[in-house]
């Protein structure tokens, strides 16, 4: 490659001299760019964030603007970390976080696999799949409600058709056994082309060359795919599983359309339960308080994860 | 008047909106759930724009955000509505916090008199503190919860038959729940017509308020009681009583035997949608869904018959909805406002009214010898009203209805405890709310 | 080297064809579900088991975009309908009332989810210009902080985020969600196109500067346009998740600036939920962000990544 003319005297002249010529210096343009986005951070999420804290602290509820407001100290947390129905709230999200995840990772990752076998139209089948991520998952957990009446929607007669079984024998949504099962099918449904994608961007990042160095050391294919295949995608791998993670810790809004956190409360993820307690109680003292423990939450298991995943890319 | 193409409509609207704003009318905004009964009321205030020059805007909230959403815009003092059709059991926070403009001076100025409307809408839907004449709302919609069942089932000989053989008596119209949970397991899982259908579908719904608003018809008929009649927050054993445990037992009897499967997170719009396809004999749900059933094309006519909730052993009562009109303190067009309401509670806007499909709460309309048989389900909704008991109407209203929703769905769907530790934890849960709200 | 991995061979081919196909025909029937309930009418969509074939009917989209109620007799004769869609609702005895709320909400979606994508990608240019190629005290630390705040559950910020809206007076306008999801999506943006702009030679820019442009002048001229590609396909997945989003919207906004998301779910018919119209409102609502994920689906990998994966 030859660099042009402009490049090599750009090259020459030293860029600092260039830069003072012209009115603002660089460090002022560099704060003229940099400091909108960061004070919108700072209004729209730190604030808030701080405000927060602040208000986990009070016994404020925002319905009754009323009432005197009472500093009661870590009582909330307390009474948080005590009960046995938020930890109930964490069992359903630990199971619904576990099994998205796998059965995406498995499911995404077989996919990106054999499409990276390159048959014909591969690309337009990839469009196909990839279309379910670009619903609104609200809209898709209504619409899945509709799909899983057993007398009316699809879902059971199409597991009938397939299995056999009686499509009035069971209930996806209503049953306490299968509900979690319910939820884990439909974000599966709807995000296993996410998983599959990023780890296609991680299949097609290897180069050829190493598979055609393998096979001349005949290196057997289930060799080459323990020893070049799964290492090489490893770091896209768990970044799919850092984003889903955030994502299903976060989870509200396909969930609350399709169970509403029911039957009783099987399905009732945290943020689900959040919302109940800050905007249907309005206890919002008591919700701030359980939404720093979230936030804190996420924050540090990201964190770690963060931390091996550089780790594994470093290798 | 002639009904405009809906292309047309928004420039017709934006163009009377002009002439009106010429002849210095105001914009009123109306709020309401979206249901069918809303829609009509768009319609019959076409005649209210007509007359008063003044051009109504609606914003209609779906039944599950509509307590959330409509509660809020009140407690944050919004401007969105002038005029509000809350629920029946948002009066005492609304009239408590100022919410609603007291209709006392304006009913006695205008002439209109309490004493006209159906007695149980006067107590449910304007009076606070109940059953003092203190007004805060003109009663606007009658509504009650009631059964609709499929009478051409009813009516075929093969079933009649089998059905006195089994159960020593014609089937037809229940008179006791227990007689209603007969019918519902003579049809859980019958052929009928090539299709398995079942007995009945009820209210399970665990989000907004669908499960209270069901159970309560069972509650109250085996002898559940808010409160003691000396203390009305005095709750223990009355809200958790043993006959009150019976009737919460009931339910979830109720629930396991006779109802369609995946029907665990069912309100008003799902029960419809079974009971139009043809899944049940018998359906729980609020009058206001009647006139659809009705004109339905595969259930409707002949096909229908309503019923008012059958008594228990503890009494004859039936979950109470509904609502009244009040005008929203935060408005700016009060004035305005108040025209409309009393536009709205002439016997001929009431007549037209129930013509639509609104449940009017007018005496001069229900009492007319002519309402009884004007529509097939038009006396069930008259004796439906007169056994009515509604859900508590204090300002801690939501924490009251979070709490039972909670314990009734934890007991009757997902199956866990016994009743009578559900009722206990409800009855716990509402002492809290009462003692943080300082009234015990 | 017909066994190596690098060509497979075609039997490979097939057998990875197929599967992929079968994976795809199951994935999409319920969305084929969805496309095909909104041309039922309300009846079949509720249809006791359900049906395959139906007769198509346009009733759905009808129901979609008007308000309907129930009229007199007496009316009915006298105002005969004079045009097909108000023939379809003649069916129940109800006439058209006006137009639905569908629209509003459409055109909701369309100023909130592109003006917060205009507004993120043009402060997420800025800044990712910045901390690309200036020195910006505490780079890093900034960048993780940007970061960080997209793993906030909604939820969480909500209670404040309502309460400052309430004082501010931004609850349920326009600019107040505008501003709201431009500060969740501006993380994904700076750091897109952080690394579009690391890509783009400094030389050009520097050459520009020694020919008399302004850093301003070397930014809009030289960077903005090779950056294009890069601010496009930003610009696709912040639109998707304004788009779409549902938690805020369905707690901050009522009224005047509620989106479709939080709406389709509501469409209520005769009655119960009026589904033919629910999945109608749901492919209309579709069909934008599939035409730009179709036109722009070779960016795709790189949004999804979240910038890790260069080309």
């Amino acid at each position: 490659m030859f660099d042009s003319p402009m490049q090599r005297a750009a090259r020459a002249t030293p860029p600092e001299i260039a830069r003072r010529i012209r009115g603002l210096s660089d460090r002022t343009v560099a704060w003229i760019f940099v400091s909108p986005t960061i004070l919108l951070l700072l209004a729209v999420n730190i604030f808030p964030l701080i405000w927060t804290i602040n208000l986990s602290f009070t016994n404020f509820r925002a319905n009754r603007p009323n009432r005197a407001i009472e500093y009661v100290g870590f009582e909330n947390y307390q009474r948080i970390l005590t009960d046995g129905d938020i930890w109930l709230t964490m069992q359903a999200t630990a199971h619904f976080l576990f099994w998205t995840i796998l059965l995406q990772v498995l499911i995404g990752f077989t996919l990106a696999w054999l499409i990276n076998r390159k048959f014909k139209g591969n690309d337009l089948w990839t469009t196909i799949i990839v279309l379910p991520m670009m619903l609104s998952p609200a809209v898709v957990g209504n619409f899945w409600t509709f799909l899983y009446q057993p007398q009316i929607g699809f879902f059971n007669y199409i597991v009938s058709f397939f299995t056999g079984v009686d499509p009035a024998s069971f209930q996806m949504i209503g049953d306490v056994p299968l509900a979690p099962w319910a939820i884990v099918i439909v974000d599966t449904w709807m995000w296993t082309p996410f998983v599959m994608l990023i780890c296609l961007a991680g299949l097609r990042s290897i180069p050829g060359y190493i598979y055609e160095a393998a096979e001349i050391d005949r290196a057997s294919r289930w060799r080459q795919f323990w020893t070049i295949t799964l290492p090489m995608v490893l770091p896209f791998l768990m970044l799919a599983v850092l984003f889903r993670g955030i994502e299903n810790f976060k989870m509200f809004d396909l969930v609350v359309q399709l169970t509403g956190g029911g039957p009783g409360s099987t399905t009732e993820l945290t943020s689900i339960n959040l919302k109940r307690e800050a905007f249907e109680k309005w206890r919002t003292g008591y919700a701030s308080a359980y939404a720093v423990i979230l936030f804190v939450t996420i924050f540090g298991l990201a964190s770690i994860y963060v931390k091996a995943l550089n780790k594994v890319k470093e290798r | 008047m002639k009904t405009s193409s809906c292309l047309a409509a928004p420039v017709l609207a934006a163009v009377s909106g002009l002439a009106a704003t010429a002849a210095s009318a105001d914009d009123l905004t109306l709020c309401w759930a979206a249901w069918d009964p809303a829609n009509a009321l768009v319609e019959l205030s076409k005649d209210f724009e007509a007359q008063s020059g003044h051009k109504m805007s609606f914003e209609f909230v779906p039944w599950p955000n509509f307590a959330d959403r409509m509660l809020n815009e009140l407690n944050s003092g919004g401007k969105l509505c002038d005029l509000m059709i809350g629920d029946s059991q948002w009066i005492g926070g609304a009239a408590e916090n100022g919410n609603y403009i007291k209709l006392n001076d304006f009913f006695d100025a205008e002439g209109i008199k309490m004493d006209d409307f159906i007695p149980a809408t006067v107590v449910g839907y304007a009076e606070w503190p109940k059953n003092t004449p203190n007004y805060w709302a003109l009663p606007a919609f009658g509504d009650v919860v009631g059964w609709t069942y499929r009478k051409d089932w009813f009516s075929r000989p093969e079933l009649q038959t089998e059905f006195k053989k089994t159960y020593g008596r014609d089937l037809g119209v229940p008179e006791t729940l227990d007689q209603l949970m007969d019918i519902a397991k003579f049809f859980q899982g019958r052929e009928i017509d090539g299709t398995t259908v079942y007995g009945a579908a009820i209210y399970t719904e665990r989000g907004s308020e669908g499960i209270t608003m069901g159970v309560t018809n069972a509650l109250y008929n085996y002898g559940f009681q808010y409160g003691s009649p000396a203390n009305p927050y005095e709750l223990q054993g009355f809200v958790n009583s043993p006959e009150a445990a019976k009737g919460l037992e009931f339910y979830k009897a109720l629930y396991d035997c006779c109802t369609p499967p995946g029907s665990s997170d069912w309100y008003m719009s799902e029960d419809i949608d079974a009971y139009k396809s043809g899944q049940v004999a018998l359906q729980m749900n609020f009058a206001f869904i009647w006139p659809g059933v009705n004109a339905d094309a595969n259930v409707g006519g002949d096909k229908s018959g309503y019923f008012p909730n059958p008594a228990g052993p503890g009494g004859h009562f039936a979950q109470l909805g509904g609502q009244g009109i009040s005008v929203v303190a935060n408005s700016d067009q009060k004035d305005a406002a108040l025209q409309y309401i009393k536009w709205f509670a002439q016997p001929e806007v009431q007549a037209k009214w129930w013509q639509l499909g609104g449940y009017s709460a007018l005496k001069a309309v229900v009492e007319d010898p002519a309402f009884a048989t004007s529509q097939p389900y038009a006396q069930t909704f008259l004796d439906s009203m007169a056994i009515v008991k509604d859900f508590w109407a204090e300002p801690a209203y939501a924490d009251l209805m979070l709490a039972m929703q909670k314990r009734v769905h934890d007991y009757v769907v997902a199956g866990q405890g016994t009743a009578q530790e559900a009722l206990d934890s409800l009855a716990k849960d509402w002492t809290a709310i009462f003692e943080d709200e300082g009234l015990l | 080297m017909s066994n190596s991995i690098t060509e497979p061979t075609p039997r490979q081919k097939w057998v990875a064809g197929i599967l992929v196909v079968g994976y795809a025909l199951v994935t999409i029937l319920p969305l084929i579900w969805i496309l095909t309930t909104g041309f039922k009418t309300p009846a079949d969509a509720i249809a006791y088991p359900p049906k395959v074939i139906f007769e198509p009917s346009l009733e759905g989209y009808v129901n979609l975009f008007t308000t309907r109620t129930r009229q007199t007799q007496e009316f009915l004769a006298a105002h005969p309908p004079q045009t097909w869609y108000e023939e379809i609702v003649r069916k129940y005895d109800m006439v058209i009332v006006g137009p639905s709320r569908y629209g509003e909400r459409f055109l909701n979606s369309v100023i909130i989810g592109f003006g917060s994508t205009f507004l993120s990608v043009f402060l997420g240019t800025l800044a990712a210009y910045a901390f690309s190629r200036f020195k910006v005290p505490l780079k890093d630390d900034l960048l993780f902080f940007i970061l960080s705040t997209r793993m906030m559950p909604p939820i969480a910020v909500a209670i404040p985020i309502f309460l400052m809206f309430r004082s501010l007076g931004l609850s349920d306008t326009h600019l107040g969600m505008i501003l709201l999801y431009t500060a969740v999506n501006i993380s994904l943006a700076v750091w897109l196109l952080k690394g579009f702009i690391d890509e783009i030679p400094r030389e050009y820019e520097e050459a520009a500067l020694i020919d008399g442009y302004t850093r301003f002048q070397a930014f809009y001229k030289v960077v903005l346009p090779q950056a294009a590609t890069g601010i496009a396909s930003t610009a696709i997945f912040c639109l998707i998740f304004a788009w779409n989003e549902y938690a805020f919207a369905a707690l901050l906004t009522s009224g005047t600036a509620q989106t479709a998301p939080p709406f389709i779910p509501t469409i209520i018919g005769v009655g119960g939920q009026d589904w033919p119209a629910v999945a109608a409102g749901a492919t209309v609502f579709l069909v934008p962000v599939m035409v730009f994920t179709i036109i722009l689906r070779k960016h795709l990998l790189r949004g999804i990544t979240f910038g890790a994966v260069r080309k």
